[in-house]
Formats: C-alpha cells, sequence, structure tokens
C-alpha cells in the first residue's frame, strides 16, 4: 500500500476515534510540552547569559584584570572565598602600568562601581548601579549616549561633577522632566546630568539601564570603594582573539611581577573573560539539560507504553477487518505498515500538539516571570522525531502481531 | 471471453469428465490452460493439542474454465478446509493444487497474498466489509493492494458497483445499506480486480429467502458471462443453482455430478449430507 493511503487510512481511522486518539497521545502530548518548554527555558537562559549579562558586563573579546572573579555563577566553596579574600586589591597605581604594556590594537577603561543612593529634586531617593570609569568605558562597554554627550577629556581629568545617566534612572528620578542639564545628588555632593544612555533592557527582572556614570576622579569614586586608590577592575579590549591572548599574557607577566610572585605560586589576581565566567554556566546548563531531557522522557515512556496498549486493543478488535484484508491480498508486510503508520501518525499528533502547547508555555513563562524563554528551532525538529520515533517503537509489537495473523483465523473472529 | 463460454458450462465440465481423472491424476505436470483448478491428492492436517485431525484425505477435484461449482458438505466434511485451500488462504500438507497454472500448493505467504490479489474473488457469508469505509472504499480495496493508481482504482470500483445496480449508493457505508445491497457491494468487490474464480462461501447464510434469489441471480448472471464461480454451501437448494454439484464426506469426494443428476437424486431422497 502506498504511504499516503496509508497516511489517510490512519488519519481517518484516528478521527473516527477521536476521544480515544486524544487520551492515547496525551503522554506523547505532555512530554513534548515540556520538552520544548525545558530547551526554551535553557536555551532563552543561555542566550541571556551568553550575550546579555556576560556579554554585556564584560564584552566581547575583553577581560578584565581583577582581584578575583566579579561573575560567580554557582557555588565557590569556603575555602576559595577566603583565598580570594587574601588577594592583594588591584589599585589605581597598577593601571598605569597595565596601559603601559598593552599591545598595539587595543582599548581600556578602569571603574569601580557599587549601588548607591542617588537623590533629586523630582523624586525620592532611587538605589542606582553607579559607576566611575576611566578610559574607553562606553565604547568597550558599547553603550552610547542617546541624548546629551559623554565627558569631555578635561571632565574626566580634572574629575568635575558631572554625570550620564541610564534610561531607567532617568525615569524614576526626573519623572516627566528633561533631566540634560540637572543635578542629583550622590552622597551629599551635586552632579550635573550631561547626558542619557542608550536602553539595554533587562533580564531576571534586572535592569541594566539603572545606573549613573562619572568620571572616575569624580568624588563619587571614593563611596565607591572604601579602601583608598583601590579600584574594581581594569577592562582591555582587544581587536581580535590574537590580540586579545597577546595582551591577556602581557598583563599576567605583569601583575606576577608587580605582586612579586615566583614562578611555582598561582595568580593572585583574576583575568576575567567571558568565556570564564560562562564556565560554570556551562557546567549548569548541562545538568538543565540532562533534567531537562530525563523529565519529558518519563512522559514519552508512559505515553509510547499507552500507545502500546491502545495499538494492541485495536490490533484485537480489527482482527476481523486484518482477515479480510489479507483475503483481499493484504501482505504480511502491508499489515505491518497499516498499523506502524497509524501509530506514528498518532503519535506524531501528538507531538504536533505538545510543540503548539510548549510554545504557549515558554510564551507564558517569558511573560509572567523574569526568566527569559527562547524556542530553539532544533527543538521543534527534535520534537517531531521524538513523536514519531515513540510511536514507532510503540507500534513494532502490536503492528508484527497483526502482520503475523493467520488470515483463517482472523476472518474466523466475531 | 473466449468462444468455448458460448456452450452452457455446465455441458463442457461432463464431456471432460473422462479426462478428469488424467488431469488429476499426473502429479508435478502443469494442467492444461483450460483447468482452471486442479487438486490432486491434497490433504491438510490439524493438530488439536497433540490429537492429529485429518480434515482433508486426498481430494481430487479438476474445475475448467467457466464453471459454476457447488461444494456441499455437513460440518466437518472439510468443506471449510477445501475452501481456505481453493482462496488460497492455507496450503495442504500433502498434494498439490494447481490454480490458473500456477502451482499454488508450495507458495510462501507473500506469493499467496498476491494470489488471492490477483486470482480470487471472496464472497463471504457475512459480507465482510469494512464498516468505517464507503461501498467506493470497500469495492477499492483489492486495487490498492494490487498497487492501481488512485484515480483508475476509482473508477474501476464505480464500474464494478455499477454492474451490481449500486451505482447509486456508492457513498454510503454497509451500516447503510440492506443485506442483499451489502453482498452485492462485496460480490463488485469480489470481481473488481477481474479475478479467476469468484469463491463464494454461504452467500445466502446471512439473507432472507427473496433477498437470496436475487444474490443467487447475480451469480447466475455471471455464470452466463462466463465467470468462474465456486460456491461452498450446506444447502440443497442453493447448491441446484450451480451446473455442477461436488459432494465432500469425511475428508473426500463423496460425489461429484451434474446438476440434473443432483437434483434427479435429491428428489428420490437422496442423502446430501
Amino acid at each position: 500500500m502506498p504511504f499516503l493511503d496509508a497516511i489517510r487510512l490512519a488519519l481517518s481511522t484516528i478521527q473516527a476515534q477521536k476521544l480515544k486518539s486524544f487520551f492515547t497521545l496525551l503522554g506523547v502530548t505532555i512530554g513534548v510540552m515540556f520538552l520544548i518548554a525545558v530547551v526554551s527555558i535553557v536555551e532563552g537562559m543561555g542566550r541571556f547569559m551568553e550575550q546579555d549579562l556576560v556579554g554585556k558586563i564584560i564584552g566581547v573579546n575583553t577581560f578584565e584584570v581583577r582581584m578575583r572573579p566579579n561573575i560567580n555563577i554557582g557555588d565557590v566553596d569556603e575555602s576559595v572565598w577566603l583565598a580570594y579574600r587574601r588577594r592583594p586589591h588591584i589599585l589605581e597605581s597598577d593601571v598605569q602600568p597595565i596601559v603601559d604594556a598593552l599591545p598595539v590594537g587595543t582599548r581600556w577603561a578602569m571603574y569601580s562601581e557599587d549601588n548607591l543612593k542617588v537623590e533629586s529634586r523630582y523624586s525620592r531617593a532611587r538605589s542606582a548601579r553607579v559607576i566611575a570609569v576611566d578610559g574607553d568605558w562606553f565604547a568597550l562597554k558599547k553603550l552610547g549616549v542617546a541624548r546629551g554627550r559623554q565627558f569631555s577629556a578635561q571632565e574626566s581629568s580634572y574629575g568635575e561633577n558631572v554625570i550620564v545617566i541610564g534610561p531607567e534612572l532617568e525615569r524614576r528620578l526626573f519623572p516627566g522632566v528633561d533631566p540634560i542639564g540637572r543635578e542629583l545628588k550622590m552622597g551629599g555632593l551635586p552632579y550635573t546630568v550631561i547626558g542619557v544612555t542608550e536602553t539595554q533592557g533587562s533580564a531576571f527582572g534586572l535592569s541594566f539601564d539603572n545606573l549613573a556614570i562619572a568620571p572616575f576622579k569624580a568624588p563619587v569614586h571614593r563611596l565607591l570603594n572604601r579602601r583608598p586608590h583601590v579600584i574594581d577592575a581594569v577592562a582591555v579590549q582587544a581587536a581580535d582573539r590574537s590580540v586579545l591572548n597577546d595582551a591577556m599574557e602581557r598583563e599576567r607577566a605583569l601583575m606576577r611581577a608587580r605582586h612579586r610572585l615566583h614562578p611555582g605560586q598561582d595568580d593572585d589576581f583574576t583575568l576575567e573573560t567571558p568565556e570564564s565566567a560562562l564556565e560554570f554556566w556551562n557546567k549548569i546548563k548541562r545538568y538543565l539539560v540532562i533534567a531537562g531531557v530525563a523529565l519529558p522522557a518519563l512522559g514519552l515512556v508512559v505515553g509510547a507504553i499507552v500507545i502500546m496498549n491502545i495499538m494492541l486493543v485495536a490490533v484485537a478488535e480489527r482482527t476481523r477487518e486484518i482477515g479480510v484484508r489479507k483475503a483481499l491480498g493484504a501482505r504480511a508486510r502491508d499489515i505491518l505498515a497499516q498499523f506502524l503508520v497509524e501509530s506514528a501518525t498518532l503519535s506524531t499528533i501528538g507531538a504536533l500538539l505538545g510543540i503548539a502547547l510548549g510554545f504557549g508555555l515558554a510564551g507564558l513563562i517569558t511573560a509572567v516571570t523574569p526568566m527569559p524563554a527562547s524556542v530553539a528551532p532544533w527543538s521543534i525538529v527534535v520534537g517531531v522525531l521524538v513523536g514519531a520515533g515513540t510511536g514507532i517503537i510503540s507500534g513494532v509489537y502490536p503492528a508484527s502481531r497483526a502482520a503475523r495473523l493467520d488470515p483463517i483465523a482472523a476472518l474466523r473472529q466475531e | 471471453m473466449s468462444a468455448a463460454t458460448d456452450a452452457p458450462a455446465g455441458e463442457i465440465a461432463i464431456s471432460a469428465t473422462g479426462e478428469r481423472k488424467a488431469v488429476t491424476a499426473s502429479a508435478g505436470t502443469s494442467p492444461s490452460s483450460e483447468w482452471i483448478i486442479v487438486t490432486r491428492g491434497i490433504a491438510r492436517n490439524y493438530d488439536m493439542g497433540g490429537e492429529i485431525v485429518r480434515a482433508l484425505r486426498g481430494v481430487d477435484i479438476a474445475v475448467m474454465r467457466n464453471e459454476y461449482v457447488a461444494i456441499m458438505g455437513p460440518s466437518g466434511s472439510g468443506k471449510s478446509t477445501l475452501m481456505n485451500m481453493i482462496g488460497c488462504l492455507d496450503t495442504p500438507n500433502e498434494g498439490e493444487y494447481w490454480l490458473n497454472g500456477q502451482l499454488v500448493s508450495t507458495m510462501t505467504d507473500d506469493e499467496l497474498a498476491r494470489v488471492r490479489n490477483k486470482e480470487i474473488g471472496f464472497v463471504f457469508q457475512t459480507f465482510n466489509l469494512l464498516p468505517r469505509a464507503t461501498a467506493l472504499a470497500n469495492v477499492e480495496l483489492p486495487l490498492v493492494y494490487a498497487g492501481v493508481p488512485a484515480a483508475e482504482r476509482r473508477e474501476r470500483a464505480m464500474e464494478a458497483l455499477t454492474r451490481v445496480q449500486l451505482g447509486e449508493r456508492v457513498h454510503h457505508k454497509p451500516n447503510e445499506l440492506s443485506g442483499g445491497q451489502r453482498q452485492r457491494v462485496a460480490i463488485a468487490r469480489a470481481l473488481v480486480n477481474r479475478p479467476s474464480i469468484l469463491l463464494a462461501d454461504e452467500p445466502t447464510g446471512n439473507l432472507d429467502s427473496t433477498t437470496s434469489e436475487e444474490i443467487m441471480r447475480v451469480f447466475e448472471e455471471l455464470a452466463q458471462r462466463g465467470q468462474t464461480v465456486i460456491m461452498v454451501t450446506h444447502e440443497p437448494d442453493i447448491a441446484s443453482h450451480a451446473r455442477r454439484v461436488v459432494v465432500l464426506r469425511d475428508g473426500v469426494v463423496s460425489s461429484d455430478e451434474r446438476k440434473e443428476q443432483f437434483v434427479a437424486r435429491i428428489a428420490q431422497g437422496g442423502k446430501t449430507h
């Protein structure tokens, strides 16, 4: 029997028993739905981790010289923390030697940051991420100014009380007022707003736009690091990967020399890259994927057993039909194909429903929780294949029983 | 249909009686082409839980093209087993079965399926139509397994249904048809692939007497147009529609006679069972 005829036959059989078919494919539907949803969440989180969180905080082809890793996803145990705490700080006096050691084709920025209270005349005090920066900070973080301007070289070198704010902070501190040229206060000192940055968006309910950026030498930097002359990081961005590796080697050697480390000693500073920050995420992701596949797989196993049972019942119910078909010239393989196609069609429909519901679930998760979910196209293909595969596997035994039926006995059945 | 079919099939059968023995005797050789069915000493045993039941004990039957034969016998006589053999649903333990020049008795299951599809048209007592399929789809079924393209399938099925006067009801499902109409759909299905033999198993068993007569007229007409018909029945009335009656008893042929002889014997109180 041609394949299309077999599918048409299967569809009409399924259509003839809608309710039974629906319950039959429920297991596969639920399994595939969760598969799609979990994969979407893992994908969404992965994209967020790789592009937004780590990419925006550190940047592409960028590393940061830090006392200890800034992004610690997952658990860092006690002894590691203690070792981190014993490390020497990165100092203002480190910056010039670091900059001097850079190869051609790099740009740099130094900065310190913390959450501080920011006040204005138009609103109550708000908490914001305040960053004191020097060097090519805006270029390195790929953060443009949408309105107003960046600091001039002069404002930077004199540490004037000027500030660029993010659009979220603008909304909160200056509701309905143009903030350019107006004042806000940090640590009791006034700063003049000279620009508003582009919108960066948010993830996990965390806005990237609730920030204020001041020249490093402005007084606010003393509020960001309690110890004098200490900075958070020097960020270095290279034109490409080979320059990046070269720069990292130079800075590693420089910092080891400045900290007087012996050849056998471990680094007592961190050169943080997006990759090193992502390492832990990748480890978590592996577990998430395993869990995300194992749980729906259970649903699929249950679904497969249900389909197998229903198909066995179908073979028993339609024994006479099988006898008639054989009498009319159906070969064993025609009967086998008929039932395999039927169970594969059934579970593929289940999988398609599951994919649709999985999309819906992923959308719902994005809408009501801060977790970003994005549907991976490959997961749709996998969903369909898994559905059809489940049907074929669970159909093999019932179909082969049908195919082996003796036509005489089958015809005699009431 | 050849010129030979112009003579009444019954006459041919009787004139060939002398030849029958020769046809059935020479084992291993293909019978000449006018013989559609030749069995040579076919036997079939069943193992019923250790006990061997000998359903057929050496049956020799030869049927020419265009004959209309009834096979009779009481239950347990082996007539169902013989019908299964002739219908290629089963193969004998011993002996040879030649159908339309092909040695069926040694065929594999797939080859048997092909022979059933091409050479045999089944008509069952209980019609055996697929309940969810329309009359048209039921009649198309043998063509589906013959690999006939959809458009041609439809056309040939329509034609077969028109031949049994059901051209108006092709889209009805079996439960929307009367018993007689259902059996006519089954006959259309049996004929649609132009089989060598039409094999009917108690075709009127589930029908009232008026409808039975109507169905028997369909068979009569088919036989007159040259279709070879083999009909298994236990009713002498029905058997007497055929031109030749073979009676089985205890797994062997107990009588093989012209309809006229059979009817005369029955009239004198002769046993058919």
